[in-house]
């Protein structure tokens, strides 16, 4: 516990910036859901909501630092709780993902994300030049390479992509050499043909269908294309809360979730979708601004982790929802319907309110 | 030991300024994707929206009816009921496919290629996949509307028209529009539309054709319907009133059965068409649904050629009825005096060639009446020699020849009425004057139709007023062509052709009538035209073509009626005694005589009334529970047996005050 910090200490702006996000998700589910067998759907997640806060300040109580003491137990736990799933998993929509918690199913992926945050800030600070070798990128490739390798099995490609960007940006601002970026880069182009032979059917699906949208238009396609027309049908203002249809009759697909920002597109309109995409880039330029003046080099890896996945669901999300990418089933933070990845975005932002408390003690 | 975090307070300002930077860029980037889908192209996911939410399924209008003078219907419909497929929901159609086809006693394999061959169309728009659902096919869809959302019914109006090919070449058939009709229609034509593709269907379609509504209603992404939107009614195609009378068209249609022909009858003060007929025909009622493309081909390489409508397409040697425009421009034309006579021996000399005369021992002293009444081939042998062939020409051209008559149907021909210039340019030769001896009696270089005939024939007979043949029934005067001649001239020719029918030794003795200055000229041609030839097959060319045109009385005619019959050898014979029965129902009829057809005997083709009265009223009052006891295969003529006494006379729309 740290002394003299007090109430007005948190990022009142964060928070204000959090909230506002939450709370045009839960209106747009309640407007997706209201008239289906699903209605009432906006209180389950007000009340992930609730529990994700009382989390996310509790996190925020404890120093960071002894959370990244403990970074290489965490990180066996993690690696342990992510085979369990594998071993003992509950299935749900053909992919092991679930462990049975409190009479509800936790993702453990969403876990083994912070974990990775947490495992790989501490990495990177133990560094301490700015300037990357090869052998402490190998390490810190190897290191998130593992959990990426488990989240695979499962199979979950969205939540293991979702881990790069992590260790991306850590090697980034940890100094990483140009030579061994643009290495690393002809790297994974290399592999694209070979991942591609590994992966499932209906991933490769995915992958061509948004390069070729029109070859199937009742498909896999379909969700682009549906989601695409309620985008665009809704024009400037919208057709109001309540009134799309693309999201009211079901064309919108899981329009509480992944697309929920088709659907509130179409009834909030272009104004409703400015609004919204300038208060994610707030919150993203938020948690930099908290990294920028985080006491020591471990804070801002730990912000900038948080960040980076934040980031990287908001950004392909956003670009999957208007067809620029394709369906990976990575949900948006803060609005899209789910306990553990609502949990999940709080502890991370516990973390962020940590580093920025922080700063508050000597 | 200090903790690993001291002096790390190095951070990378740089770097996070620029990570700023690229996300401040990637979501300007994205907004900028929201701009082009929610502004620039609205409009076009607006629609994509609205075609998802709406379903429509078109309410067919029915086509209107064809109706004789006096309102008798001849082509109506029937309701019929077609099978829609949605094809909105691909994972769903497979899935039902097989209980689909076994429901409908489809096979897969043929829904599947109905499915394959409407891949190009939008998938909201449901195709049909059975063209005439049977009651089985419809309790199927009706029982399965929870389970099997994937079916609709989709009632159409078919055409029926009389059976057995009656006035099938005036009525004409409809079928389903083709793309170069589409593409010709300034939008008017939609893909699937039925259409008239021959006769009055095709002539008046405009008229006939009403405009579809929609039945529109909100879908959900399963198909399931949520609601209905206003629907927009059908515009049912009007009637068409014609200029037939049904009375007379059974005559003409009887008399021909078993032979291969034409028959037109005209009113010559009027132009309208009270009887058309010809054989051999077909049943438009083949084309009604959906004809198979055997049926087509052997309607099409038929040698009798039944989709030939002869009364204005068979181009054919007028013979000896070419004799009465010589006779009228011998006359008018003044070129020879009106008591010009001419021995007969039987033969005579042309420029070194000799030609006979029908009648070996020759008619003696005839003038121009009796070579009328006799049909002398020597007295207009030396008419026309007289005349030469461009007097011939122009009393030809004026006279109705060598020109359509513009009867309101399509496909009419022109006929052949040769000139010195004709042949200059067609076929870069000069003209013979030995072929003007041939053209006199009507053979050689000449072809008419017996629609010609009839307006040369009925204009002649009026003092040169040609009124343009009409099958539609109209208040306004058809338009007319004056080419007037002399009384004198008229009297002469009529006299004449009164003679043939009246007095003893005309050629058409036989068909004297009673009672009824019935009048005409026959003709027996002996070579048809090149033309002809080509159309009318090898057998044909063995035998004379009987001519008859008739008609009556002798002055103010009322009626003419021009009669061909091919291969029928002798116009007097063959073709005088179909004119006469039908000059003499005619009569019969103004005379009350006639008790007109109610429609209801099914001893000959036609429509039973009550049948088609009570179509109608379901037709235009759709009601959901009467759809199981609609038959779906109607057949309009039921029974062959003339069985007045049982059947029911009340419902029909007669009304025959002649």
């Amino acid at each position: 516990m740290k002394e003299g910090t007090g109430i007005r200490d948190y990022d009142w702006s964060l928070l204000t910036i959090i909230f506002s996000i939450c709370g045009v998700g839960v209106m747009e589910i309640w407007s997706a859901t209201h008239a289906s067998h699903l209605a009432g759907m906006q209180w389950k997640q007000l009340w992930w909501i609730a529990l994700g806060v009382v989390l996310m300040l509790a996190l925020s109580r404890l120093d960071y630092h002894s959370v990244l003491d403990k970074a290489p137990i965490l990180y066996l736990i993690g690696i342990l709780a992510l085979l369990a799933v594998l071993a003992v998993g509950h299935t749900r929509y053909g992919a092991k993902r679930w462990l049975p918690v409190m009479g509800e199913f936790l993702q453990v992926s969403e876990i083994a994300k912070l974990i990775i945050i947490v495992a790989l800030a501490r990495f990177f600070s133990d560094v301490r030049t700015d300037r990357l070798s090869l052998m402490d990128l190998f390490k810190a490739a190897v290191l998130t390479a593992v959990p990426i390798g488990l989240i695979l099995l499962q199979p979950d490609l969205g939540t293991a992509m979702v881990l790069v960007p992590v260790v991306a940006v850590g090697a980034y601002l940890a100094g990483i050499q140009w030579k061994h970026a643009a290495a690393l880069f002809l790297a994974a182009a290399l592999m694209v043909p070979v991942a591609w032979h590994h992966l499932k059917p209906y991933q490769k699906e995915r992958v061509t269908t948004f390069l070729r949208p029109e070859e199937d238009p009742k498909g896999s396609g379909y969700q682009i294309l549906q989601s695409k027309i309620a985008v665009g049908s809704g024009g400037f203002w919208g057709k109001g809360l309540g009134n799309g249809s693309q999201n009211q009759l079901g064309f919108v697909p899981v329009r509480y979730s992944d697309f929920i920002l088709a659907a509130l597109a179409e009834e909030l309109g272009f104004a409703g979708v400015f609004v919204t995409l300038v208060l994610y880039t707030a919150l993203l330029l938020r948690l930099i601004q908290n990294a920028q003046r985080a006491k020591d080099r471990a804070g801002m890896f730990l912000v900038m982790g948080v960040a980076a996945i934040l980031g990287f669901h908001v950004l392909v999300n956003v670009a999957m929802v208007i067809g620029f990418m394709p369906v990976t089933g990575i949900p948006l933070p803060l609005m899209s319907y789910g306990g553990s990845a609502m949990l999940f975005v709080f502890l991370a932002l516990g973390l962020v309110m940590n580093v920025r408390l922080g700063r508050f003690v000597n | 030991m200090s903790p690993w975090f001291q002096n790390d307070n190095r951070l990378p300002q740089t770097r996070l300024t620029v990570i700023s930077y690229t996300i401040v860029a990637l979501m300007a980037l994205l907004l900028l994707g929201f701009w082009k889908l929610q502004i620039i192209n609205s409009d076009r996911y607006a629609q994509l929206a609205e075609r998802n939410r709406v379903r429509s399924i078109p309410i067919i209008a029915p086509r209107g009816a064809m109706l004789d003078r006096y309102g008798r219907v001849i082509v109506d419909n029937y309701p019929s009921f077609s099978v829609l497929l949605l094809r909105d929901d691909p994972a769903q159609l497979d899935h039902m496919l097989p209980q689909i086809a076994d429901g409908l006693n489809l096979t897969l394999d043929d829904i599947q290629q109905q499915i394959e061959a409407a891949k190009a169309l939008p998938h909201f728009q449901p195709i049909v996949i059975k063209p005439e659902a049977t009651p089985g096919d419809i309790a199927f869809i009706e029982s399965h509307r929870a389970d099997i959302p994937l079916l609709e019914m989709l009632m159409v109006h078919r055409r029926r028209y009389p059976k057995g090919g009656f006035m099938a070449h005036v009525s004409g058939y409809v079928g389903e529009v083709s793309a170069d009709q589409i593409e010709d229609s300034d939008n008017r034509y939609k893909p699937g539309d039925i259409v008239g593709k021959a006769g009055l269907e095709r002539q008046y379609n405009d008229q006939l054709m009403g405009v579809d509504g929609l039945r529109r209603s909100v879908v959900n992404s399963v198909g399931r319907e949520v609601g209905r939107l206003e629907q927009t009614d059908a515009v049912p195609g009007k009637p068409i009133r014609l200029t037939i009378d049904y009375d007379l068209q059974l005559v003409a249609e009887e008399s021909l059965v078993g032979k291969k022909g034409a028959v037109v009858a005209i009113d010559p003060r009027t132009g309208d068409v009270l009887a058309m007929a010809g054989q051999p025909s077909y049943d438009p009622n083949d084309f009604a649904v959906r004809i198979s493309k055997e049926e087509w081909k052997s309607l099409n390489e038929d040698p009798e050629h039944p989709l030939l409508d002869r009364a204005i397409q068979a181009q054919l040697a007028p013979g000896s009825i070419f004799k009465i425009l010589m006779a009228t421009a011998m006359l008018e034309s003044k070129a020879l005096p009106a008591d010009y006579h001419v021995f007969c021996p039987g033969s005579a000399e042309f420029y070194g060639r000799v030609f006979h005369d029908w009648r070996k021992e020759g008619h003696g002293n005839v003038d121009v009446h009796d070579a009328i009444v006799h049909s002398c081939d020597v007295f207009f042998y030396n008419v026309g020699k007289q005349l030469g062939i461009d007097k011939i020409s122009f009393y030809g051209a004026n006279l109705g020849l060598g020109r359509k008559t513009g009867i309101d149907l399509p496909g009419e021909e022109t006929g052949l009425m040769p000139s010195e210039a004709w042949k200059e340019r067609v076929f870069h030769q000069k003209w013979y004057p030995g072929e003007t001896i041939s053209v006199a009696i009507g053979q050689g270089a000449i072809a008419a139709t017996p629609i010609q005939l009839a307006y040369m024939i009925g204009g002649i007979i009026t003092g040169g007023r040609f009124h343009q043949p009409h099958l539609l029934l109209s208040d306004k005067a058809a338009p007319e062509v004056d080419f007037p001649i002399s009384d004198s001239t008229v009297d002469t020719v009529t006299q004449g052709m009164y003679g043939v029918v009246n007095e003893p030794g005309g050629t058409a003795f036989a068909s004297k009538l009673s009672g009824i200055e019935f009048s005409g000229k026959t003709g027996s041609a002996q070579v048809i035209s090149n033309q002809g030839l080509a159309r009318a097959g090898k057998q044909a060319d063995l035998k004379d073509n009987a001519w008859f045109v008739g008609f009556a009385p002798r002055q103010q005619a009322e009626i003419v009626v021009a009669v061909l019959v091919q291969g029928g050898e002798h116009g007097a014979l063959a073709a005088a005694p179909i004119a006469r029965d039908i000059v003499k129902a005619y009569y019969d009829k103004k005379q009350g005589k006639l008790p007109p057809q109610e429609l209801t005997t099914q001893a000959v083709p036609g429509i039973p009334p009550s049948f088609a009265a009570q179509q109608a009223a379901r037709a235009s009052k759709p009601d959901p529970g009467a759809e199981e006891s609609i038959p779906t295969k109607p057949d309009p003529v039921a029974a062959t047996s003339a069985t007045p006494a049982t059947t029911p006379v009340a419902t029909a729309p007669v009304s025959v005050n002649p």
